[in-house]
């Protein structure tokens, strides 16, 4: 069977290929800085997709994953030397962190039920802000560090350009991921544990593995985070991320993939909007309360996100117009 | 000598174990039976739901379990699937013990069941729901790099199946938005896809409309022919029963009343007394 070559890889591939040429055409700095954080939040989001929208598991603790990998970097970068190898190794290193750990916690935690893993995540999670906190020789605290990115990202756009390579990569490797037998069978588990299991798949291992992709790729997010930044503190292991995680997923769309980028884009150019704004109009300091109101909008109705609902009207239109069997494209809608 | 003690401790392991009493199965005279409970018993709090049931099931044949509502028919099915533990007694499955073990261990030993309550991925289509089962058949479960609908052998499974329970035209419904009858349907094909050598059937004409009966009673008299598939049914419906049983075990009260061909069955004074008069007049009446 040869894959057929659809009309929305295209536009992928031209969506991609404009944003490489960006930088190049527009010199806006803002806009650069702009879209890089974009990018980076986009891999947080669609790693958290994996936990609740293919795997139906709720996290709250998702920023412990990404505050190792940001810490890893910062501090490898700043004790060691900062240079690319060092990015490069300072990224394995995070990942490898996190996986173990999100291995660890998974197989002690995924057995329960539901909600109280979604409690004891956010315990654990707690616990890593408070040794961040504590550890102040290694971390500074809440005061946090600043350190020198390596050469090669004296240059914006080039540090730019990476992000953008990582995010096309976490993509297609995700996308082949939930797409595959195994991600199938996290559908699954979403969709019936039991029955699941009397198919005779294990959903514990099917859970566990999925935190642990889930918690290594959204730790590659919090390297690349702290050296947008260059500069470190707590605020990457606090509620604040999950949350931002939790609510891009939401608004783009759970269980699409693409949906938690589009979230991504949504939610940091509304940020950037609204804090512009708070300039001129006070109240606009606490955007965080808006965001509050649109994420309820968005699970009273559009509880399918941007993403999900797009594809479901492209999909009734479809069927109604030639009245043929429906033919979902994606087997999660 | 490690290679040595690895291969020592396979042998002992319950898989070996297995395979070689397979072979004694089918070579020998079939004497042993595939399922065997000894003093299989389950509470819930102060409710003994099932009591003390010794029972034997031949393999390849087909048993119907019968008893009136709240007997521990589910309750004794989920027992056997490992969905429940028991709180005295053993359940073997070709002599094995299995009362320890997890319901997905038993799964993979050959136990596959359906559920009285239909019990489907809701969110998925028809398909997808039949190629989950075909595939954990195959024994596909951790790959993760070819895209799943590439595995072409396991998508045919799926619809040839879908064929044999009558649902050709909705592999592509989403099952949530199936009638209940075909959701009944689904289940049945979702349990041939896993391709096991015991069948346990728990009610699956519950519900269906008078019309869809005849479609399934066709499926199990069809899988029942092959001779191939050890079937434990549940079921209300005498004529139904009837028509199919090689055996009739009858539960009352979580108790083992009575146990034999269908003939002893329906001659028996204490089933006939404790129960099937009344339910043979009920079925009479509804029809
Ligand atoms: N998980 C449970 N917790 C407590 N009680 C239970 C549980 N499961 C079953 N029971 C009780 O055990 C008894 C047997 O139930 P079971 O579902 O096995 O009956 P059944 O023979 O399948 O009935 P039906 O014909 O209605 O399906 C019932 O009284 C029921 O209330
Ligand atoms: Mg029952």
């Amino acid at each position: 069977m040869k894959r057929k070559f659809q009309l929305n890889h295209y536009l992928l591939v031209v969506i991609v290929l404009a944003l490489v040429i960006f930088p190049f055409v527009s010199d806006s700095r803002t806009w650069t800085i702009l879209l890089t954080q974009i990018f980076i939040f986009s891999i947080l989001a669609m790693s958290y997709d994996i936990l609740l929208g293919y795997t139906g598991i709720v996290s709250f603790g998702h920023a412990m994953f990404f505050g190792m990998g940001a810490y890893t970097t910062a501090v490898m970068l700043k004790r060691i030397e900062p240079t690319m190898g060092m990015f490069i190794l300072s990224i394995g290193v995070g990942m490898l962190l996190a996986g173990l750990i999100s291995f660890f916690i998974g197989l002690l935690t995924l057995r329960l039920k539901s909600h109280f893993f979604a409690m004891l995540t956010l315990a654990v999670s707690g616990l890593f802000l408070v040794l961040a906190e504590k550890w102040r020789t290694l971390t500074q605290g809440n005061d946090g560090f600043t350190f020198k990115a390596p050469e090669f990202f004296k240059d914006r756009v080039m540090f730019y350009l990476v992000a953008l390579a990582c995010l096309v990569l976490v993509y297609l490797f995700l996308r082949r991921f939930v797409n595959s037998p195994f991600g199938r069978v996290l559908v699954a588990v979403r969709e019936n544990e039991q029955r699941t299991r009397s198919l005779g798949f294990n959903p514990l291992h099917y859970k566990v593995i999925a935190s642990v992709v889930a918690g290594v790729i959204a730790s590659l997010a919090g390297s690349l985070y702290a050296v947008s930044l260059r500069f470190v503190n707590t605020s990457v292991l606090t509620m604040d991320i999950t949350l931002d995680a939790l609510l891009m997923t939401i608004i783009g769309g759970v269980g699409t993939l693409i949906g938690p980028i589009v979230g991504a884009g949504v939610i940091e150019l509304a940020q950037h909007y609204l804090s512009g704004l708070a300039k001129e109009y006070p109240i606009f300091e606490r955007w965080i309360i808006f965001f509050g109101i649109v994420y309820i909008l968005a699970v009273v109705f559009f509880p399918r996100g941007i993403v999900g609902t797009v594809r479901e009207q492209i999909w009734k239109r479809k069927t109604k117009k030639d009245g043929s069997k429906p033919v979902p494209k994606k087997e999660v809608l | 000598m490690t290679v040595c003690t690895v291969l020592l401790n396979w042998m002992k392991s319950p898989c070996f174990i297995q395979s070689r009493r397979a072979e004694q199965v089918e070579g020998g005279n079939n004497v042993e039976p595939i399922i065997k409970t000894e003093n299989l018993t389950i509470r819930f709090g102060g409710h003994t739901a099932v009591s003390k049931v010794d029972f034997e099931m031949p393999a390849k044949q087909l048993k119907s379990i019968i008893g009136p509502n709240g007997a521990g028919k589910t309750t004794f099915f989920n027992l056997l699937s490992g969905e429940l533990k028991a709180t005295e007694g053993e359940v073997y499955f070709k002599g094995i013990p299995i009362t320890s073990m997890s319901a997905v261990a038993r799964a993979r030993m050959g136990l596959g069941r359906s559920f009285q309550i239909t019990n489907v991925f809701p969110n998925l289509t028809v398909l997808e729901n039949v190629r989950l089962a075909v595939q954990s058949k195959e024994k596909i479960r951790y790959k993760m790099y070819r895209h799943s609908m590439h595995y072409t052998k396991l998508l045919e499974e799926a619809h040839r199946l879908i064929e044999v329970v009558l649902l050709q035209g909705k592999e592509y419904a989403i099952a949530s938005q199936l009638s209940h009858g075909e959701k009944r349907k689904l289940e049945i094909a979702m349990l041939l896809a896993l391709d096991t050598e015991v069948l346990l059937l728990d009610e699956p004409t519950a519900g269906m409309s008078l019309e869809e009966v005849p479609a399934i009673l066709d499926v199990i008299r069809a899988i029942k022919q092959t001779g191939e598939k050890t079937i434990l049914l549940i079921e209300h419906k005498m004529d139904m029963i009837l028509d199919l049983s090689d055996s009739i075990m009858v539960l009352f009260n979580g108790k083992l009343l009575a146990d034999g061909s269908p003939e002893e069955i329906m001659n028996n004074e204490t089933v006939q007394k404790a129960y099937l008069g009344g339910l043979y007049d009920e079925n009479l009446a509804e029809s």
